[in-house]
């Protein structure tokens, strides 16, 4: 009896996990999967016919808005990475005992909805806004000028929106390096450049790189940016997979391209874990 | 530590190693479970139902209904004075309560959220739902999701409704659905930026207001404008002059004199300068100068503007469908038609509410007299012969498979 319990002890424990993994993830991508080769329409019903052409025509479709999208992302994660550096390190350390305080104020923008702060942005930024309208009325910028619908905002938008996802692990990082070590590498007569150079960036790397998968995941797939910032001409994936479930109800051609843009993502994710390793990564999203 | 405390060996081994020695068996089967669970992973339709309407229906439907004191309304928002004067009226004269919310935003995600339930035939949730003659009109129809209306129980849309509206293409006579309100699809302009007004559609064509038009993301909406600036009835249109419209609006986008589709945030877009001209909805305009002081002009392009129309509906898997249609006939009394197109602006479909607006217009002072004076005699809101007869109605499809094709030829104008 005993032993059987301890048998089946480790199937006990993975229950509750498992059954969360089932029912919120493998049963939807089941369906998702089994609507991406069907075909029919909303009225007469969606039948499982192994349709793969629905992939191909997918990919044919709307390939322009799915590349657009990496671009999109990797642009705003680059940017990111430039912007959020510098906070993380003042915050670890020049922060002092008032760390905390910088860290929620960095995270306080998330008290208030992101499409409400998104569409602030438009109000803004637009036309005749408080931004643009006295730089054209002091003739700095010409009355044709705009940046609402450009790819200049909606990456902005991304920036911002996403932000606090790069700052925070990079944060984590920076915090935990010792500063016996930096004291070391100035010990060794390392000037402070060469010192953050050979020392601290090494050491905050696993934060970058967890920040860079943290934003760049849902940058390129965000939606809302590009709907209310940009125009035709900024379509991301997102708004096309939107479209098709949403405006068309053609269920099959929105899961293909859920699909894809999963797999591009996936394949993506594993060749820059593979050429930056993921150990340090996991320590980080570990702590 | 005790060795007690050592995990055991079967655990290690239960965590780390696969137990499975017939793999390739389980995985064979596992790909055929796989293929069975998708398969039956189908999504339900309810296919259409025989063209007309079978004679019993209406028995059918209504034999077996009651009163229940109840209805639960789905609207659009800002389609009714917020403080709902009609409904209070409505309820202190029936007793009949009225949950009212503002629900519908867009026809296309209003259809794919309450399509599963009413093909699963459980309740939405609403006994009364406002939806435009759009794509999903026909898909509603065709999936046997609307109630047959009981014209027995309708005593004063018979005797109020305008003729026009009873004869509109998408529902002739009126078998599922009676009109909410109409608008017109039309152009709207600053004038401050815009010294000679647009008359005509192909001015949305103009490359000296380049990058400061804007057009509706609405397939209808957008492929109309295009059959319509090539002199093309949509109503009777065919699927090559659809090809042409497409081309047409292509260009205008090349061109870069589009800035955005929009959907309704195209007010937005105009009071903030984005855009200078814009396809708009007619009853929009005339709500934001009032609202706001702006001065934004409207028109009806003479070589033709869209009419479109709100209905009411009951869903068939209603839960109180009488009180619902008792609700639906108040609508058609003048009086209550009358303050409702006093506030929202649209279309009636009640002629006669042009006379309580007027005695309305009588009995009221100063702002309030200028405000409903306005409505009265409003183009947009009671449009005259001329303009009824440069209006066109909505592209009607015979089969989802032609209206997915309409869309698949303007979608990527707008998705780019």
């Amino acid at each position: 009896m005993n032993t059987l319990k301890r048998r089946l002890a480790p199937y006990f424990l993975v229950l509750p996990g498992g059954l969360w993994l089932v029912l919120f993830f493998a049963v939807p991508m089941i369906a998702m999967l089994s609507l991406s080769l069907q075909q029919g329409d909303i009225v007469n019903g969606y039948s499982l016919t192994w349709h793969f052409q629905t992939y191909l025509d997918a990919i044919n479709d709307y390939h322009v808005q799915l590349i657009r999208s990496l671009i999109y992302g990797l642009i705003s994660t680059i940017i990111m990475i430039v912007l959020a550096f510098p906070i993380a390190y003042w915050i670890a350390f020049r922060g002092g005992k008032n760390k905390n305080t910088y860290l929620f104020l960095l995270l306080l923008p998330f008290f208030v909805s992101f499409v409400l702060r998104t569409i602030s942005w438009g109000l803004i930024l637009t036309d005749n806004g408080p931004v643009l309208e006295p730089l054209k009325k002091i003739g700095l910028l010409p009355e044709s000028y705009h940046l609402l619908g450009t790819a200049t905002a909606v990456i902005g938008g991304l920036v911002y929106n996403y932000l606090p996802f790069m700052v925070l692990p990079i944060y984590v990082a920076v915090e935990r390096i010792d500063p016996r070590v930096v004291e070391a590498a100035r010990d060794l007569y390392a000037n402070p450049a060469l010192a953050f150079r050979k020392v601290i960036l090494p050491l905050s790397m696993p934060g970058v790189f967890a920040g860079a998968l943290m934003t760049f995941v849902p940058t390129s797939t965000d939606y809302v940016n590009s709907s209310v910032l940009g125009s035709s001409s900024t379509t991301m994936i997102g708004q096309v997979i939107q479209a098709q479930y949403l405006t068309n109800s053609d269920y099959p051609t929105a899961s293909a391209l859920s699909f894809v843009l999963m797999a591009v993502m996936l394949v993506g994710i594993f060749i820059y874990a593979r050429v930056l390793g993921t150990e340090d990564v996991m320590e980080v999203a570990a702590r | 530590m005790s060795a007690s405390n050592f995990p055991d060996p079967s655990l290690v081994r239960g965590l780390t190693q696969s137990r499975f020695g017939r793999r390739d068996l389980l995985r064979a089967g596992g790909l055929g479970a796989l293929g069975m669970t998708l398969a039956a992973c189908g999504v339900k339709g309810k296919g259409k139902p025989s063209a007309s309407v079978a004679p019993d229906a209406i028995a059918k439907f209504w034999g077996s209904k009651t009163k229940n004191g109840h209805v639960d309304f789905a609207n659009w928002p800002l389609y009714m004075d917020p403080k709902h004067p009609e409904l209070k009226k409505f309820t202190a004269e029936t007793g009949i309560t009225v949950n009212y919310q503002e629900v519908i935003q867009e026809m296309g995600p209003w259809f794919a959220k309450v399509q599963p339930q009413l093909s699963a035939g459980q309740s939405i949730g609403y006994d009364l739902m406002v939806i435009t003659n759009s794509t999903q009109f026909g898909q509603f129809v065709d999936s046997g999701f609307l109630a047959p209306l009981d014209h027995s129980k309708m005593p004063n849309f018979a005797k109020n409704a305008g003729a026009k509206y009873k004869v509109e293409a998408y529902d002739k006579g009126n078998v599922y659905s009676v009109p909410w309100a109409s608008g017109i699809t039309g152009i709207a302009y600053d004038p401050k930026h815009i010294d000679v007004p647009p008359t005509k559609i192909a001015d949305l064509w103009n490359t000296k207001y380049k990058g400061k038009v804007g057009m509706f993301s609405d397939p209808q909406e957008l492929g109309n404008f295009g059959l319509m600036s090539l002199g093309i009835n949509p109503d009777t249109s065919t699927e090559s002059d659809w090809e042409k419209a497409a081309k047409h609006l292509k260009d205008q986008k090349d061109a870069g004199i589009v800035r955005k589709y929009y959907d309704q945030g195209y007010i937005e877009a105009l009071a903030g300068g984005q855009v200078w001209m814009t396809q708009a909805w007619s009853g929009d305009i005339f709500q934001k100068n009032l609202s706001d002081g702006t001065d934004f002009k409207f028109v009806i392009p003479s070589d033709g503007g869209t009419l479109w129309t709100d209905n009411m509906t009951i869903p068939i898997t209603a839960k109180n469908p009488v009180d619902a249609i008792e609700l639906i006939d108040f609508f058609y009394r003048p009086e209550i038609a009358g303050t409702l197109a006093e506030y929202i602006n649209y279309v009636s479909p009640v002629p006669a509410a042009k006379q309580q607006i007027d005695t309305d217009a009588a009995a009221a002072k100063g702002a309030d007299k200028t405000t409903l004076q306005a409505v009265a005699t409003s183009d947009v809101v009671f449009p005259t012969d001329e303009i009824y007869k440069r209006l066109h109605y909505y592209v009607t499809f015979d089969s989802v498979g032609e209206s997915q094709t309409f869309n698949k030829l303007f979608e990527p104008i707008v998705l780019g």
